[in-house]
């Protein structure tokens, strides 16, 4: 091979490997996004069926229950408009708090209920999470009842 | 009067930064050798200046003096004397202060260590790094004060957040700052080079060490985060893919393709152009990591946008050194010109297939962190992209790295011959694919992704062994003892890091494979099994310690009837900010690790509670810091020492040698 064509090949392999690369990317990405809904949202309908997607809001006072086993909670998710009833079975987060913003992560069953399989922690609790926060924030600025107990401070 | 000092400190430092960032580059463009040599007095000004600020702050927060906003805002007079001190960069304003801080460090410490550099050289380094500081102590002093006073003075600070609250708080931020701003000096050695239009093998020579030593801080700075976020956490994970951690992680990867695009520069000649742009790179997404974090813009992306000046001065600054190096490099890479010429199959082509995979590698990062960004901020939705994707995108990519791994560093520069590389390494390869398949039988479990993990660590450190046993067939000397001493430290280096690469894939493969977890409620006395131990909860005691009041359960171990160990994990409630925070219970072991974490307290005493039984998980730290080893042990390499006591009129001589060598 000449020095012109092996440059050629190394140029090629070097390409088919980024394009192999970036398919898989896009590919992997393209099928772990996962989108967040708003308790309003989710009393419309506009969710998907059978995917995961993420809720967030506040978590309604005096919502959270206990089943006997101790692991198995049930509290409900709003953004002061609409409520979503989450279930989740698992230790919740140090930050998880009622009248505190939450992030849930899981699927819709057919009776309305929503089976989390993660309820998110954040590093820091200095903050709402963004999400449960721009919920909030949704809701009230479509004229939804409005809320003077939630501070929102970003850092 | 102490915090007016610091500013005042501050102010000064600004106007030495202006200084060398403008005249000793000026004077390097015109050979003016007058102006040059301002370079090195005002690096070594600035550095005092910003010790005294640092000092002057760290000064506040150790008398408590909360008539200071960020002292007041971060920290408590309950809070004890190192964690009021790690508050300094416990939030935004502090945390660019320790960056400035251990910028004026690396300038220092180049000053000292540039005695063998020609001086347009070095006057070009530190006034590139003299323009970056400068960008940080004008970015402080606009927009984000830490002397910022607070009239009239609380009464008592907010207190740092309990989760910093750690010895992983007093480590961690400094040693990954001492990495993201270590590529600072890469990337001046970079910049200087574009300037100067000479970029030769002896550039790469002289900027290695540096990148090496920023790399390991980096790589150390990380693996501590990871830890801390293992037992801190109360989690048990020790990578989330968060974009914080995605944040540190991303200059990490360009600063590993750049090392390895280094050699090639130095050693032939060769990649300079691409490695430039690494090292453009490299300090680009530290920059990009630092306001990631520290901007708030995670927090909220509307958050970010609520303090304009602030984050218009962030992007304006990113625009100018981003686009600014890169016009620089557009306009003056082709001047460069290519090095020699390699082979298909050659060492060249397998370290730039390493640059190309870890590149990859990088890109899938970025993209997963920054596009749910990018959506927010125009309004087009919200979305998450979780630890699925990161983990589906790696695997694929670094499996074929680290198969490469193992071939590279035996194939030859320039042209390689495939067949006989596959005859040197048929042994390592037999071995590796046997153990891997049958040691995951032995072990009770067989999965692809369990034998690949361990085929791949098998042949990084059996191809290692290979290795070194042909490097000391080649070096002289009797005995086997001189043989070892005569292999260069640098080589050690390079294979200790690699199997410091093999011991966290056995961590990461056996974590994954084998860690078991089970979220259980539990009455006083009852137990409950989780890989091969028994853990009997003893109930839980209420205790007091200096700044928050904790439950602390208490759990028998024991394994086949035989005590093990006894564990503590506590509840803590923090009553500054009415913060819980889990403090998990470890016993580690070079196997496994037990993991307890207490969950919510239930009636009659019980709880319930989180048991991790980790096998392998320490190999994963274990792992980042031989890597690190290995880093220092290249740097301490004598053909580095052997540069830096060389007299200046030398340093030519060695750039004809290597550019003969490349023709």
């Amino acid at each position: 091979m000449k020095p012109r064509h092996k440059r050629f090949a190394l140029i090629g392999l070097g390409l088919i490997t980024l394009a192999l690369a970036t398919m898989l990317v896009l590919n992997a990405f393209r099928s772990n996004l996962v989108f967040f809904f708003t308790p309003t949202q989710v009393a419309n309908g506009e969710v998907p069926q059978g995917r995961s997607f993420r809720i967030g809001g506040m978590v309604e006072d005096g919502s959270l229950t206990r089943e006997g086993d101790g692991l198995t909670v049930h509290f409900i998710v709003t953004d002061l408009a609409k409520r979503v009833p989450v279930t989740f079975k698992g230790i919740l987060p140090d930050l998880f708090k009622e009248g505190k913003g939450a992030v849930a992560q899981g699927q819709l069953v057919a009776d309305g209920t929503f089976i989390a399989s993660e309820v998110l922690a954040k590093h820091d609790e200095n903050y709402m999470p963004p999400e449960a926060a721009d919920a909030l924030a949704k809701a009230k600025a479509s004229g939804a009842q409005s809320s003077s107990t939630l501070v929102v401070q970003p850092q | 009067m102490i915090p007016e000092i610091g500013q005042f400190a501050l102010i000064l430092a600004l106007c030495v930064a202006i200084v060398q960032g403008s005249l000793p580059i000026y004077g390097a463009a015109v050979g003016n050798s007058a102006l040059m040599s301002m370079a090195k007095p005002a690096a070594r000004g600035q550095f005092l200046l910003v010790l005294i600020a640092f000092c002057c702050l760290g000064y506040a927060f150790a008398v408590k003096d909360f008539s200071v906003l960020y002292v007041a805002a971060t920290s408590n007079s309950q809070l004890p004397l190192h964690y009021r001190l790690a508050a300094i960069w416990g939030a935004h304003e502090g945390s660019l202060l320790l960056w400035t801080f251990i910028l004026t460090v690396w300038m220092f410490a180049v000053t000292l260590f540039s005695a063998h550099l020609p001086e347009t050289m070095r006057a070009r380094i530190l006034g590139v790094m003299g323009l970056v500081s400068m960008g940080f102590l004008l970015f402080m002093l606009s927009v984000s004060n830490p002397f910022e006073r607070l009239i009239p003075a609380a009464a008592d600070g907010r207190d740092l957040n309990p989760l910093l609250q750690d010895p992983g708080m007093v480590m961690h931020p400094p040693m990954l700052y001492m990495g993201y701003v270590g590529f600072s000096v890469a990337f001046a050695f970079a910049i200087a080079a574009l300037l100067g239009g000479n970029l030769d093998a002896a550039w790469a020579r002289w900027s290695r060490p540096w990148t090496t030593v920023a790399w390991c801080f980096l790589t150390v700075g990380i693996a501590l985060g990871s830890g801390w976020a293992y037992y801190e956490l109360g989690w048990g994970g020790w990578w989330f893919w968060d974009p914080v951690e995605n944040a540190s992680f991303m200059p990490w990867l360009a600063g590993t393709a750049l090392i390895h695009s280094l050699a090639v520069t130095d050693k032939r000649g060769g990649f300079k152009v691409w490695t430039v742009l690494l090292a453009i790179m490299a300090f680009s997404l530290s920059l990009l990591g630092t306001f990631l974090v520290r901007s708030g813009v995670l927090t909220s992306v509307h958050a970010f946008a609520t303090d304009p000046k602030r984050g218009l001065f962030i992007l304006a600054f990113l625009a100018v050194v981003i686009g600014g190096s890169l016009l620089l490099y557009a306009w003056r890479a082709p001047r460069v010109g290519l090095g020699g010429g390699f082979d298909l199959v050659s060492r060249e082509s397998m370290l730039l297939a390493n640059n190309v995979l870890l590149i990859a590698a990088l890109g899938s990062v970025l993209l997963g962190t920054l596009y749910p960004l990018f959506l927010d901020a125009l309004d087009l939705g919200k979305i998450s992209v979780g630890p699925p994707y990161f983990d589906a995108v790696f695997a694929p990519l670094m499996t074929p790295a680290l198969f490469l791994m193992g071939i590279g560093p035996l194939a030859q520069w320039k042209k390689a011959n495939l067949p006989e590389l596959a005859m040197r390494l048929r042994w390592a390869f037999g071995v590796s694919l046997v153990t891997a398949l049958a040691l995951p039988f032995v072990l009770g479990k067989w999965t692809p992704l369990l034998s690949l993990g361990l085929l791949l660590a098998i042949w990084i450190v059996t191809t290692a062994a290979i290795n070194l046993r042909e490097r000391l067939a080649h070096v002289d000397g009797s005995s086997l003892a001189g043989r070892l001493a005569a292999v260069p430290r640098s080589y050690w280096g390079m294979l200790l890091a690699h199997c410091g690469i093999a011991v966290f894939v056995v961590g990461v493969t056996m974590v994954k494979g084998f860690e078991t977890e089970q979220d259980v409620r539990m009455n006083v006395g009852e137990t409950a099994t989780i890989g091969g131990y028994t853990f009997r909860f003893d109930g839980a005691q209420d205790i007091m310690g200096p700044n928050y009041t904790a439950a602390r359960g208490t759990f028998h171990v024991s394994r086949d009837g035989r005590d093990a160990t006894v564990m503590y994990p506590e509840k803590r409630r923090y009553p500054v900010q009415n913060q819980i925070m889990t403090e998990a219970a470890i016993d580690s072991g070079l196997l496994r690790d037990l993991y307890v974490s207490l969950g919510e307290p239930l009636e009659d005493g019980a709880w319930s509670v989180r048991l991790y039984y980790k096998p392998f998980v320490d190999w994963i730290w274990g792992g980042c810091l031989i890597m690190a080893l290995g880093g220092v042990l290249a740097v301490s390499d004598r053909r580095y020492r052997l540069a830096w006591r060389r007299e200046e009129p030398a340093v030519p001589a060695a750039t004809q040698t290597a550019g003969r060598k490349v023709a």
